[in-house]
C-alpha cells in the first residue's frame, strides 16, 4: 500500500493569490493512498525541503508529490530532499500549479482552484505507478580518439594530452597539418602558416600522450559514451616505420614522378613520397597505384603476355636502413575510448561546374588554394608565382568572390566565411612578391567580421592598391594570351573587362570527402550541405546528440584558423570533462523490454534514433533488447511497440493512462 | 462538454519544447483558457494513438499534441513519427465518429509561450465551434 504526501506550496503568493490552497487540501485529502497533506509558503526553501524530509520520516511516505512550480524548475530540488529522508528521487512527482495555474488564470480565481485540484489528483493518480529506479554507473574509458589532424584536431588533441589523458589521433593522409599545412600565410597577422603550425605538429609527434596514427581510417564505431569500441584500419605504407629514419633518399631518387595531391596537382612528386618537407611524420609511403614495382608484381601475378614493366626498386636499393616492406599489408585494430572528437575539416568545391569562368579549361584560372600553393616557399614554384600556362610573373590578378558561395542555383547557400579575408590577403602578399601586381577584386558583399580583419581588408585596398568591384562575372575568356573577364561594377552600373595574367576563384568551403560516412558510423547528424550538426547551435556549439561525440573545426561549418583553434580546445574541454570521471551516472530513464511479451517484430529497432536496441535470443525467440548506454529514453519505442512489451522507465503506459484516466472524474 | 469551463483539452507536451513553452506562457503571463490538462510526455514520438483514444474515452472534446519544431527534436526525429502518426489516425478518428479536428497536433518551442497560449485559444474556439461530442450529423 502506497502512503503518499501532498505538499502544497503558495510560492510566497504567486500561486495563493489566485489558487485557494487550503480549499485544494481539502479537496485531495482524501484521495486514494494519500495520508498527509502540508501546506508550506516556499516548499523549495530549506524549511520546506525539511518539511518533506521530516514527514518521510515521520510518516512512513512512499510517495511524495509536491504541487508548486514547473518540474523543470524544481524536480531536482524535491528528488534530492527525498533522497536525502532515504527515498528513491523517482517516487517524487510534481503538480505545476504556478506556470500552468495561477500565472495563466489569474483571472478566475474558481476555474484556477478546480483546475489545481485536478493537477495534484493528476499527480497523485500517476504516483502510485511510479517505480524506484536506479541510475546505472556507466564505467568510463579513459582515452580520447580525435579524427582528423588538422589544426582543429591537432589542437583538441595537444589540450587533451596536456591534462594527462592519452589521446588517439587518426589521419587518413601520410601526415597530419591538414589544410593549414597548404596555406601559404594566414590572414589578418601575414603569420607565415608553417611556421605557426609545424610546432605543433611536432609536438603532438613527441607527446607521450599521444598515439598518432597517420595513413589510417575509421572503419566502424560501435559502443557508446565511456566505451566506444572503435576499428582503425592502419593502412600498409609499404614502408618500416620503425627502420626509416626519413634521410630522404628514397623519394628523392624515384624515377616515377606523378601530381602531387598536397600541391593540388599544381607540383609533382615521387611514387615514394612524403607530402611536404616539414610532414609529421617524416616518413615516407609508397603510393600503391603509381609505384613502378608494384606495377610490375601486378603484372607478373596477371600472367599476361608482352613487355614486363620495369622492376625498380631503386627506393629499395638505395635505403640505408633497409626499410622497404613491400609484403606489408594493412592492419586493422580494434581500441576501446570514452569520447570521440570529429574534426573532419574541409574540402574547396569543385568550380568546374561554373564553365563560363573556364577552370580547367584555361590553365591560368587557379582556385585560392592552389594560389597558396604557388606562394610558398615549399611550393612547386619554390614560392614564385608565375603563370601555369607559360611559366611567367602575373602582372594583372582577378579574384572572383563567391564560387559556389551564396548560390543556391549551383552551387551552395551559405557564405563560405574564410574567402572575402584571404582574397585581401592574397593581394596583399602578391604585391609584397611582386610591387608590380594589380590585383582586381570582384565582391558579392566583403565580410571582414572578425578582431582585425576589417582593418586589415582596408590594408588590401590602401596599402595594396586591391580595386575591389562590387559584382559579379559573367565571363572569362582567352584573347592574345590573356585571359579577359567580363563582369559588372554595380555600384556604378557599368560593363568591366580586364584583361587578366591570372584569374583567381575563391571556391566554397564544403565538407570533407567522406564527414558524412563518419557521421553516420558514431550516429551524428548531418545537414543538407553535409556539415555535421551541433547539438545545439548556440548553447551546445561542439556537443552532439550522441553522448561523448564532440565537433571541432571546419566538419560543422566553415571557419577560419583562430576559429578552428577555439572549436578544437572547446571540444577537448568537454571531453575533458568526461574524462575526469571514472564512471559516469546515466539517466534511469531508459527503455525496457517485456521478454515475455516482445513478438520479436523489431518496429522499435527501426524508430530507435540512436540504435540503442538490437535483439537477443530468449528461450528460443527473438526478443528486442536495449542498450541503456545508448539509449535515451524517448520512448519512440514504447509508442510502436503493438503488444506493449518495450516501456520507458519513468513514462509507462500505466503512469500515462493512470493520469488520462484521473481527469473529470 | 463542461459548459462552466468550456471544451475539455488533453494536452501531451514534449518536456524539451512544447511544456517548456507553455512554462514560458506562465512566466510571461500569458493567459488561456483553464480546462486544458498538461500531461508531460518524453517526446511527441512518445504519443501513443492509445492515450489518445483513452483522452477521447475519457470525456475529453479535443487533444493537443505539441513538440518540437520539424528539425529541433530533442531526440532528432520523434516529432516526425508524430505527424505522420497522426496524419493516419486522424481519419480513423472521423471514421469512428470523433471529428478530426478534435486531434490537433502543433510544434511549440520552448521560447513560444505566445504560440502556446494562442494555439490553445484557437482551439478551444474551433472546439466550441464543433460542439459538444458525438452530436454530430
Amino acid at each position: 500500500m502506497v502512503k503518499v504526501g501532498v505538499f502544497l506550496c503558495h510560492c510566497g503568493r504567486n500561486i495563493s493569490e489566485v489558487v485557494d490552497v487550503p480549499r485544494v487540501a481539502e479537496a485531495v485529502r482524501h484521495l486514494p493512498g494519500v495520508t498527509y497533506v502540508d501546506e508550506n509558503k516556499y516548499m523549495c526553501s530549506e524549511p520546506g525541503q525539511a518539511a518533506i524530509r521530516q514527514a518521510i520520516t515521520e510518516h512512513g511516505l512512499t510517495r511524495v508529490v509536491v504541487a508548486s512550480c514547473s518540474p523543470r524548475m524544481h524536480e531536482i530540488t524535491f528528488r534530492r530532499a527525498a533522497a536525502q529522508a532515504g527515498l528513491n528521487p523517482y517516487l517524487v512527482e510534481m503538480a505545476n500549479l504556478r506556470e500552468h495555474c495561477s500565472w495563466v488564470h489569474a483571472d478566475d480565481h474558481e476555474a484556477a482552484t478546480l483546475k489545481a485540484i485536478e493537477l495534484v489528483k493528476k499527480a497523485v493518480a500517476r504516483i502510485s505507478y511510479n517505480e524506484p529506479l536506479t541510475p546505472q554507473p556507466i564505467p568510463m574509458t579513459r582515452r580520447a580518439l580525435v579524427i582528423g589532424g588538422g589544426i582543429a584536431g591537432i589542437q583538441a588533441a595537444l589540450d587533451i594530452a596536456a591534462a594527462g589523458h592519452q589521446v588517439t589521433l587518426v589521419e587518413r593522409e601520410s601526415t597530419i597539418g591538414g589544410r593549414m599545412a597548404q596555406l601559404d600565410k594566414t590572414f589578418p597577422t601575414l603569420d607565415c602558416s608553417s611556421c605557426i603550425l609545424t610546432p605543433k605538429m611536432v609536438e603532438v609527434a613527441q607527446n607521450p600522450n599521444i598515439e598518432l596514427l597517420t595513413y589510417s581510417e575509421v572503419e566502424s564505431v560501435s559502443g557508446f559514451v565511456g566505451s566506444f569500441e572503435v576499428q582503425i584500419r592502419k593502412r600498409a605504407t609499404l614502408v618500416d616505420h620503425v627502420k626509416c629514419t626519413g634521410c630522404g633518399i628514397c623519394w628523392e631518387k624515384c624515377p616515377e614522378k606523378v601530381p602531387s595531391e598536397f600541391d593540388l596537382a599544381r607540383g609533382k612528386r615521387s611514387s615514394i613520397y612524403i607530402p611536404f618537407p616539414q610532414a609529421v611524420p617524416v616518413k615516407p609511403v609508397v603510393d600503391q597505384v603509381h609505384c613502378r614495382y608494384i606495377k610490375y608484381q601486378e603484372f607478373e601475378a596477371s600472367g599476361a603476355e608482352g613487355k614486363k614493366p620495369p622492376q625498380c626498386r631503386i627506393c629499395e636499393k638505395l635505403c640505408p636502413p633497409q626499410a622497404l616492406a613491400w609484403d606489408q599489408e594493412d592492419e586493422a585494430v580494434t581500441e576501446k575510448f570514452g569520447a570521440i572528437v570529429v574534426a573532419t575539416g574541409y574540402d574547396p568545391f569543385d568550380p568546374t561546374v561554373y564553365g563560363e569562368f573556364g577552370y580547367g579549361q584555361y590553365p591560368d584560372v587557379i582556385t585560392g588554394l592552389e594560389l597558396e600553393r604557388l606562394l610558398s616557399a615549399s611550393g612547386p614554384t619554390e614560392g614564385h608565382v608565375l603563370r601555369p600556362s607559360d611559366g611567367t610573373p602575373p602582372k594583372t590578378v582577378v579574384f572572383l568572390s563567391c564560387i559556389g558561395s551564396r548560390d543556391e542555383e549551383r552551387g551552395k547557400a551559405y557564405c563560405s566565411q574564410i574567402c572575402c579575408m584571404y582574397m585581401a590577403k592574397h593581394a596583399i602578399v602578391l604585391k609584397e612578391h611582386d610591387p608590380e601586381v594589380q590585383s582586381y577584386i570582384f565582391y558579392i558583399d566583403n565580410r571582414a567580421v572578425g578582431k582585425g580583419y576589417e582593418e586589415f581588408s582596408r590594408r588590401a585596398q590602401e596599402d595594396a592598391g586591391a580595386v575591389y568591384l562590387r559584382g559579379r562575372v559573367a565571363k572569362v575568356f582567352p584573347q592574345d594570351g590573356k585571359l579577359v573577364v567580363m563582369g559588372e561594377d554595380s555600384l556604378i552600373g557599368r560593363q568591366v573587362e580586364i584583361a587578366a595574367d591570372m584569374v583567381v576563384l575563391a571556391a566554397a568551403v564544403v565538407p570533407s570527402r567522406g564527414a558524412d560516412e563518419v557521421a553516420r558510423m558514431l550516429n551524428i547528424s548531418y545537414d543538407s550541405d553535409h556539415f555535421l550538426v551541433e547539438a545545439h547551435p548556440k548553447l551546445r556549439p561542439v556537443e552532439t546528440h550522441t553522448d561523448g561525440v564532440f565537433l571541432a573545426g571546419a566538419c560543422v561549418s566553415p571557419c577560419d584558423v583562430p576559429q578552428s583553434v577555439s572549436r578544437g580546445s572547446a571540444a577537448a574541454a568537454k571531453t575533458l570533462a568526461l574524462l575526469s570521471k571514472e564512471t559516469l551516472v546515466g539517466e534511469p530513464t531508459t527503455a525496457v523490454v517485456d521478454a515475455l511479451r516482445c513478438s520479436g517484430c523489431q518496429l522499435c529497432l527501426e524508430v530507435c534514433p540512436f540504435n540503442a536496441i538490437s535483439t537477443q535470443v530468449v528461450a528460443g525467440r527473438t526478443v528486442a533488447s536495449v542498450n541503456e548506454g545508448l539509449c535515451k529514453g524517448c520512448g519512440l519505442c514504447s509508442a510502436v511497440c503493438r503488444p506493449a512489451a518495450i516501456g520507458v522507465k519513468g513514462s509507462t503506459h500505466k503512469q500515462l493512462l493512470a493520469e488520462v484516466a484521473s481527469l473529470w472524474t | 462538454m463542461d459548459m462552466n469551463g468550456g471544451p475539455r483539452i488533453v494536452g501531451f507536451l514534449c518536456n524539451w519544447c512544447s511544456y517548456a513553452g507553455a512554462d514560458m506562457a506562465g512566466t510571461s503571463r500569458m493567459s488561456y483558457p483553464p480546462n486544458i490538462r498538461i500531461i508531460r510526455v518524453p517526446c511527441s514520438g512518445r504519443v501513443d494513438p492509445l492515450l489518445v483514444v483513452k483522452s477521447f474515452q475519457q470525456g475529453a472534446d479535443g487533444v493537443l499534441v505539441a513538440g518540437c519544431h520539424p528539425g529541433d527534436c530533442h531526440y532528432t526525429e520523434g516529432n516526425y513519427y508524430a505527424r505522420r502518426r497522426f496524419a493516419l489516425l486522424r481519419p480513423l478518428l472521423d471514421f469512428v465518429g470523433i471529428e478530426q479536428e478534435r486531434l490537433r497536433l502543433e510544434w511549440v518551442s520552448a521560447s513560444e509561450g505566445r504560440k502556446f497560449s494562442r494555439a490553445v485559444a484557437s482551439f478551444q474556439e474551433e472546439l466550441e465551434r464543433l460542439g459538444p461530442r458525438g452530436h454530430r450529423g
